[in-house]
């Protein structure tokens, strides 16, 4: 507890909290694991790293900033399609197209942040809710561009850099969508252990302070937003290049509560914990789904119920708990 | 044209009556405790199942069938409510959202474990089926019906708050929790009974839809979205605002998928962000 009374600079404190543990070096050592010892399950592992990367954009709002958002498919979904309708028109190239699809998420959402920024409680969940639905609603009613219910075909996706070709076992996808996961990790680190970071967590435990303290507490909830729609879209446009397809479903207010329950289940306003509920989850799901959906509705549920009562700060959160008390 | 618009204003009205009974619950108790209960629809779906089930194993009238949904389900409702919700009025609406989703997902799988997925069939009365001619407009006579009950019910509802105990003690219970509680108000008793009778009506609401909206197990993720609709467009805690909200949502959706079925949906989420970021509160909500 020296730390506390000691009087120490405020960047070291940040640079501090941005160290390295041994077990982030671990964890991200173990994610290369599925390429020697489940070649089979690596379609699996690219839907997980992908969902894992939609989770932590999510986290960045919803466990940072304290925005409770039940529609970020609508980021997710635009990526995808964007992605996919730029390779159906000819350009396949993945990363220039995954950068623009996560660029285009991303200006949409810096336009949608303007509205969000104006409500709170119930009527925020609703505006993400019903932003999130008329997404959905206006992909299916431009039948011409987004293919409607039958799902947008014809995507080829090039060689990455014109050398790696998407392989059936998924070699590929999965190292692509692994590098840009932990690309994007990096980056959500560095934030949220900046002081933007800590701003955002001041805005989350009490938004009537922030102002009073003289932070711009819109501005940064805007551009926290924005990135996370950003990073929701580069995760939409990973799915849309690993399996050449999309389909209304990435824009579905499933996928969104779907994102929000992985989170929780892992811990929010910890990106370790966005990434091990998203493993739980599908998992899980892949296991129990496979003996009959209801056993997955069931679990799911319990589980979810479990976790709000006895662990509010989910998985992650409960186990950093019992290790503290060990020491 | 004029007769499209007449039957379409009125299939919408019946609609939105069921939408109504369906969620006026919920938005007097969120009113009051700030529980967000995603929920509130599976209490409609169990009342469905129970009308259709002591319908066709114990042979009773659909009229003697709407009031046990409507007590079967205010009884559960009190099981739940004192074991399970009452722990989460203090915690974020986060965790209320997901815990009460995670109730959605439990009771969409039991309603499978113990009925199965088909479509449940309601057989109505004789006297309830068919439609009457009127002015060159045939009228169904169970949506007739259905706008009836819930017209009655709503008379109820607005006599007992405005004039009885009991709903002294909720109005002052939503217009300030605290306040009611520092006068002496038995706060939680007063929401233990609104809840009840709140889930009891989405349980009759649930008995009247199986005819109209059909019922399955995945009534409650089905409603979810319009129950919300109604509540926040409606304003919380308030029985004129989700009459107002639920007659416009009903209307809304039916002449929507009649009058231009590939984007009515699409109106309707329009219509809905931009009423919330012009009022956050609702049409009627007061904080």
């Amino acid at each position: 507890m020296t730390d506390s009374i000691a009087p120490i600079e405020s960047r070291d404190w940040l640079r501090r909290r941005s160290r390295w543990s041994p077990f982030e070096i671990l964890f991200w050592l173990a994610a290369l694991l599925p390429f020697i010892l489940f070649p089979t399950y690596l379609p699996l592992a690219s839907q997980i790293a992908i969902a894992a990367l939609f989770a932590i954009s999510v986290d960045l709002i919803l466990g940072y900033a304290g925005i409770v958002t039940l529609g970020h498919a609508m980021f997710f979904g635009l990526g995808a399609y964007f992605a996919g309708i730029i390779s159906v028109r000819g350009w396949g190239e993945p990363v220039s197209g995954l950068l623009m699809a996560g660029l285009f998420a991303g200006i949409i959402g810096y336009i949608v942040s303007f509205l969000i920024t104006r409500v709170q409680h119930l009527a925020l969940l609703m505006v993400t809710l019903g932003l999130g639905l008329l997404t959905y609603e206006l992909a299916n009613a431009l039948h011409d561009l987004t293919g409607g219910t039958d799902g947008l075909r014809g995507i080829r996706t090039w060689p990455i850099f014109g050398q790696f070709k998407f392989d059936l076992w998924g070699y590929t996808g999965y190292a692509y969508t692994l590098a840009l996961l932990f690309l994007c990790f990096l980056l959500s680190r560095r934030l949220v252990n900046s002081s933007f970071g800590l701003a955002l967590r001041g805005i989350r435990e009490n938004v009537k302070r922030m102002p009073a303290i003289g932070a711009d507490h819109k501005g940064h909830l805007r551009l926290v937003y924005a990135i996370s729609a950003a990073i929701a879209g580069l995760a939409g446009g990973l799915m849309a290049q690993t399996t050449n397809t999309v389909a209304l479903d990435s824009l579905s207010f499933e996928r969104s509560a779907d994102v929000v329950v992985m989170l929780i289940l892992g811990g929010t306003g910890r990106l370790y914990g966005a990434i091990l509920g998203t493993i739980i989850f599908l998992v899980a799901r892949d296991q129990l789904a496979g003996i009959n959906p209801q056993y997955w509705y069931f679990g799911i549920g319990l589980l979810l119920m479990v976790v709000v009562l006895f662990m509010p700060t989910g998985i992650l959160g409960f186990l950093a708990r019992i290790v503290d008390r060990r020491k | 044209m004029i007769s499209q618009i007449v039957i379409v204003l009125f299939d919408g009205f019946a609609f939105g009556m069921l939408l109504f009974l369906l969620s006026v619950g919920l938005s007097v108790t969120l009113g009051m405790m700030n529980f967000i209960n995603l929920a509130h629809g599976a209490f409609g779906m169990f009342g469905g199942y129970v009308a259709v089930t002591v319908m066709r194993q114990l042979g009773l009238p659909f009229l003697a069938a709407l009031p046990l949904a409507f007590i079967a389900m205010a009884l559960l409702s009190v099981l739940i409510e004192r074991s399970l919700f009452r722990r989460l009025y203090k915690a974020g609406e986060l965790n209320q959202v997901l815990f009460t989703i995670g109730v959605v997902f439990v009771a969409a799988a039991a309603a499978t474990f113990i009925f199965g997925t088909v479509q449940q069939v309601i057989i109505l009365p004789d006297w309830l089926r068919g439609s009457v001619e009127f002015g060159g407009v045939r009228f169904g006579i169970y949506r007739a019906f259905i706008i009836l009950v819930a017209l009655i019910i709503t008379a109820l509802l607005v006599f007992g708050l405005e004039r009885t105990r009991l709903g002294a003690q909720i109005r002052a219970a939503v217009d300030n929790q605290r306040m009611a509680q520092g006068l002496g108000l038995d706060v939680e008793r007063v929401f233990a009974i609104t809840f009840a009778l709140g889930c009891g009506l989405a349980g009759l609401g649930g008995a009247l839809a199986v005819e109209i909206i059909g019922l399955s197990p995945s009534f409650g993720f089905q409603m979810l979205v319009y129950v919300l609709i109604v509540v926040s467009v409606g304003g919380l805690g308030s029985i004129t605002g989700s009459f107002v909200g639920a007659a416009l949502l009903g209307i809304g959706d039916v002449a929507g998928k009649y009058f231009w079925p590939e984007i009515g949906s699409f109106l309707i989420y329009l219509l809905l962000v931009a009423i919330l970021l012009v009022r956050p509160l609702g049409l009627f909500g007061k904080r």
